[in-house]
């Protein structure tokens, strides 16, 4: 039994995610499971492979695309659907595109709202999923510590944070009215460390962005930016500057801090993060005004 | 493809890559609980700054928040790392249950804030379900208090064998010992008579540091653990692994026509390959051929998610259970099973909610509240209700029998939830007791003359036509003029209302929630007697409930109950008042009047909606004769 004696932590985990997924499948109709791209997607993408296995999975992947992810994440994103035979499909607020709205015309708040939240909604309303797995953690933001595993949206996305379902044992209350769905969290009690070690044990792939590496960056409003594609407009006297950094989160480029760090393999990133001092949502520009701000965005439907 | 290269560039085998302690063992489960302000929250935001497991960024929001909404003056105030929500945050309370993650390179630790004003044992129960250990705080200076005695009360009431008596503030006493003392020997006299296994006192300071992770210079004179040892070395007795085999059976894997497995989490025992097993409730015995996932050894244990395969082709469906054929769980349509109540809506004895248990949803109802339980003193209260945050001892009887444990023997198999069929809300929480025996004496004799034999002799089906509709809508007036129609075709019919039920079969209820409940189901019973006698029945009831009406069209075959919505305005019954009863109900003279003080629930999906204020009664009663025609029933 040392298989599971040395990494019983990591195991048990493992098998909530595993639980919280099959009961999902087994309750709803119409499924479907956000892909980010990023390391906690591909942790979910990778423990779903195993609840579902000798079988596909009994769902698509979605990804909303916001038309300012970095280009390694996209090349990533289809390697992996390529290599894995999964079901992919990519939704973009097109209403949003045509507008020109992006993060530097419009600023982030607005552009996360519109290519995000609202590309979101779209993009369930469309293809009628009743229920939606995401990879959040309750511990990666205050307001997310409440966050139910099973979490009931109205059947207009938002979610009302005094209204929500007591989760009692692991007997979740599946139950919705039409129009009405389900955010499940299957990775709820992970912590980032969590994440990683798991990525390690299981040698899961992940986008090369996470390790370090020269890129080109500027500075701006103290936050390393790096320059991914010729959209982004300098500002007088920015000049791109290679610097020796990566990327503990993913997203929108232009929204998305990198740090400079010299961990370039697993190991160095788990013992980077062990001595680190700072949180990794540091590094998001959308959250930085109000510690409140995330729960302002999940009632309008964020997820 | 070169961004799908393995990312370890290292080659450290994988399971060497986790050399701590917290990496052997699953995280530690722990509720923390006490009353407002006895320092929750501070205790464990300084539990997490004394690990250095405050991120800077964290911190420097803190700082800032502390400045804002802090209690503390200049000091940092720990408790606002722990609120999350901004409204219960600008309040200074914190109204849900928070969960925090810490880690320590000993154990990892999950933990369950819960709140500690007295309506919010909903909240608590939610904790503790999920919990392993309890950790219970009392403020020095007051002792124990009755939230403390509560507390510990319903955290044993869900399980949780360990305990932690944190006596906190214990600066504000002058750490004197005899405070203490005195404290720690009343919870452990009040303890003897709850299921703990382990009670460990420690005097603490939440806000100055003491004993929470190194031992205080300020109490010489306690020589036990601090709080953070205790926690890294309490052995909380995982022991769901030597017991018997259980596995309920979540989702079936049939990728192929050539795979067939059965997918669930062994929640206690052990399996392997080659096991005889038994499935309930059908009872059949099988063999499991081999067991997938997670390791590679065709077996698995208590707290694995497998997927098993068996020898033979049984039918095995999602809410089955897989068990060690020679301790079997009970299999049961009636049992005695302990409720907390989570909702606002109070129990209704004889309405049917949703019963989830394991993987298995079945409707039930509450058939006898035997008693209501104070959790301030554990003494037995009679009871016609419970509400939102109360305990009791239930009967229940579910549509179907259920395979479970008792919750004592085993928390997953003996607990469940009950659901609110209209609102989908979860609306209590439920750990079975025992089987009652006295269901399994019923046998359901097999008649010769069935009902379908009964039905051939006359010339129509039977129906149940339900007429619902505020007191004055003009139920009764249409209810009548539909059964004289019926009569002059040479239907048999009868007609139930008030008059004849209430005075008779039902004079033993009044207007109370419940008693209109019980009311309904009575009739529902008789109307179904009647329709199996082949008759049209009209019902002219207020029947005011959603869930009741529900529940009547349930007890009847499919097609054979039509909900007509006798739809009148509330204003025009009220000038109406034929009985005069809506002017003595707004007087205050009659209480739980269906439209003054008792809500009415207008059917969503009704056969027949027919507004009296538009068309005249004559009308209104052929257009229900119209619908039976157009459903065969004549
Ligand atoms: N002197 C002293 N004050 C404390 C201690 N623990 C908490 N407090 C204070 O008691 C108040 C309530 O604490 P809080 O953690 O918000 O309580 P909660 O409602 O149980 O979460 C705050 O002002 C704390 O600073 C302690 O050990 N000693």
């Amino acid at each position: 039994m040392t298989w599971r004696a040395a990494n019983t932590r990591l195991r048990r985990l493992e098998a909530e995610a595993i639980y919280i997924m099959r009961e999902t499948v087994a309750e709803f109709a119409k499924p479907v499971m956000l892909y980010s791209i990023g390391k906690d997607s591909g942790v979910m993408l990778h423990i779903a492979r195993k609840a579902f296995a000798p079988g596909k999975l009994p769902f698509p992947l979605l990804h909303v695309d916001t038309t300012w992810k970095f280009r390694e994440m996209i090349a990533f994103r289809d390697a992996i659907v390529a290599q894995l035979g999964v079901d992919l499909l990519v939704h973009v607020n097109e209403d949003g595109r045509a507008r020109g709205v992006s993060p530097f015309a419009s600023g982030s708040a607005m552009h996360t709202q519109v290519m995000k939240t609202e590309g979101l909604r779209q993009a369930l309303d469309k293809w009628k999923f009743d229920v939606a797995f995401g990879g959040a953690r309750r511990d990666e933001e205050k307001s997310r510590a409440k966050e139910r595993i099973f979490s009931h949206r109205s059947a207009s996305h938002g979610w009302d944070p005094r209204h929500q379902r007591p989760e009692l044992w692991r007997l979740f209350n599946t139950r919705i009215k039409p129009g009405e769905s389900m955010r499940v969290f299957p990775l709820s009690d992970w912590t980032e460390l969590d994440v990683w070690d798991y990525i390690r044990l299981e040698d899961i792939p992940v986008v090369p962005l996470y390790f370090a590496k020269e890129r080109p960056v500027v500075k701006r409003d103290g936050t390393l930016i790096m320059v991914d594609d010729d959209r982004m407009p300098l500002l007088s006297g920015e000049t791109p500057r290679m610097m020796r950094v990566r990327f503990r989160t993913l997203g929108c480029y232009p929204l998305t801090g990198a740090v400079p760090s010299d961990a370039d393999t697993l190991d160095a990133i788990i013992a980077e993060m062990r001595g680190s001092s700072t949180s990794e949502r540091q590094g998001r520009v959308i959250d930085r005004d109000e510690s409140g701000s995330m729960e302002k965005k999940k009632r309008e439907g964020y997820f | 493809m070169d961004s799908l290269a393995p990312s370890t560039s290292s080659a450290a085998p994988a399971n060497a890559a986790i050399a701590n302690e917290a990496a052997t063992r699953p995280a530690l489960r722990l509720i923390t609980c006490g009353s407002v302000d006895d320092g929750k929250s501070t205790l464990i935001g300084r539990l997490l700054y004394e690990q250095n497991l405050i991120f800077d960024d964290h911190l420097e929001s803190l700082e800032r928040d502390s400045k804002k909404h802090g209690t503390t003056g200049a000091d940092i105030d720990f408790a606002l790392l722990l609120d999350g929500l901004e409204a219960e945050r600008e309040q200074g309370i914190t109204i849900d249950v928070a969960y925090r993650y810490f880690s320590t390179p000993r154990r990892a630790f999950i933990v369950a804030d819960t709140p500690g004003h007295e309506q919010y044992t909903r909240n608590m129960a939610t904790g503790a379900s999920n919990a392993d250990l309890a950790v219970l705080l009392v403020d020095a200076r007051k002792g124990l208090l009755k939230q403390t005695r509560r507390h510990a009360i319903i955290v044993s009431l869900l399980g949780i064998r360990h305990v932690v008596l944190a006596v906190n503030k214990i600066d504000l006493v002058g750490f004197d010992q005899t405070v203490f003392d005195e404290i720690a020997s009343a919870f452990r006299t009040f303890a003897a008579g709850l299921n703990f296994k382990h009670i460990e006192a420690i005097p603490i300071s939440a806000r100055h540091g003491d004993n929470i992770s190194a031992r205080s210079l300020h109490t010489p004179w306690y020589d036990g653990p601090h709080l953070l040892d205790h926690l890294e070395t309490v052995d909380v007795g995982d022991d769901r692994a030597g017991k018997p085999f259980r596995m309920p059976v979540q989702w079936v894997n049939r990728p192929s026509s050539d795979f067939r497995g059965f997918c669930g989490p062994v929640s206690s025992g052990s399996v392997k390959a080659g096991d005889a097993v038994v499935l309930l409730p059908s009872g059949k015995a099988t063999t499991v051929r081999s067991v997938i996932g997670p390791g590679e050894d065709d077996a698995a244990r208590a707290g694995d998610q497998v997927t098993i395969t068996l020898d033979d082709e049984i039918d095995v469906a999602r809410g089955d259970m897989f068990v060690a054929p020679r301790a079997r769980p009970q299999v049961a349509d009636q049992f005695a099973a302990h409720l907390v109540w989570m909702s606002d809506d109070s129990l209704l004895p004889g309405r049917t909610y949703l019963l989830k248990s394991g993987h298995s949803t079945v409707t039930a109802t509450v058939t006898e509240l035997r008693h209501r339980i104070d959790v301030g003193t554990l003494s037995k209260l009679a009871a016609k209700t419970l509400t939102l945050n109360e305990v009791g001892v239930c009967n229940l009887s579910t549509a179907r029998p259920i395979v479970f444990d008792a919750y004592a023997d085993n928390r997953d198999t003996g607990a469940f939830i009950l659901i609110d069929r209209y609102s989908n809300e979860t609306v209590a929480a439920g750990m079975i007791d025992f089987a009652l025996r006295r269901a399994t004496n019923i046998y359901h004799h097999d008649h010769t003359v069935t009902k379908a034999v009964r039905v051939s002799l006359m010339r129509h089906k039977p129906a149940v036509l339900w007429f619902t509709g505020l007191s004055g809508s003009g139920k009764s007036t249409i209810a009548n003029l539909v059964e004289v129609a019926l009569n002059a075709r040479g239907v048999h019919t009868m007609l139930l209302d008030g008059d004849n039920i209430r005075h008779g079969l039902n004079k033993d209820l009044g207007f109370t929630e419940a008693d209109r409940v019980e009311n309904i189901r009575r009739i529902g019973e008789v109307a179904k007697l009647m329709a199996e006698s082949g008759l049209i029945v009209l019902c002219s009831f207020i029947s005011p409930f959603v869930d009741e009406r529900l529940m009547v069209r349930e007890l009847l075959g499919d097609g054979e109950f039509i909900e007509v919505f006798v739809d009148t305005p509330l204003e025009e019954c009220i000038a109406r008042d034929p009985k005069g009863l809506y002017r003595r109900a707004l007087a205050g003279e009659i209480k739980n009047f269906t439209g003054v003080d008792q809500a009415y629930e207008a059917p969503e999906n009704a056969e027949l909606h027919l507004r009296t204020d538009r068309k005249p009664a004559e009308v209104l009663a052929n257009e229900v004769i119209e619908e039976i025609v157009r459903r065969n029933i004549l």
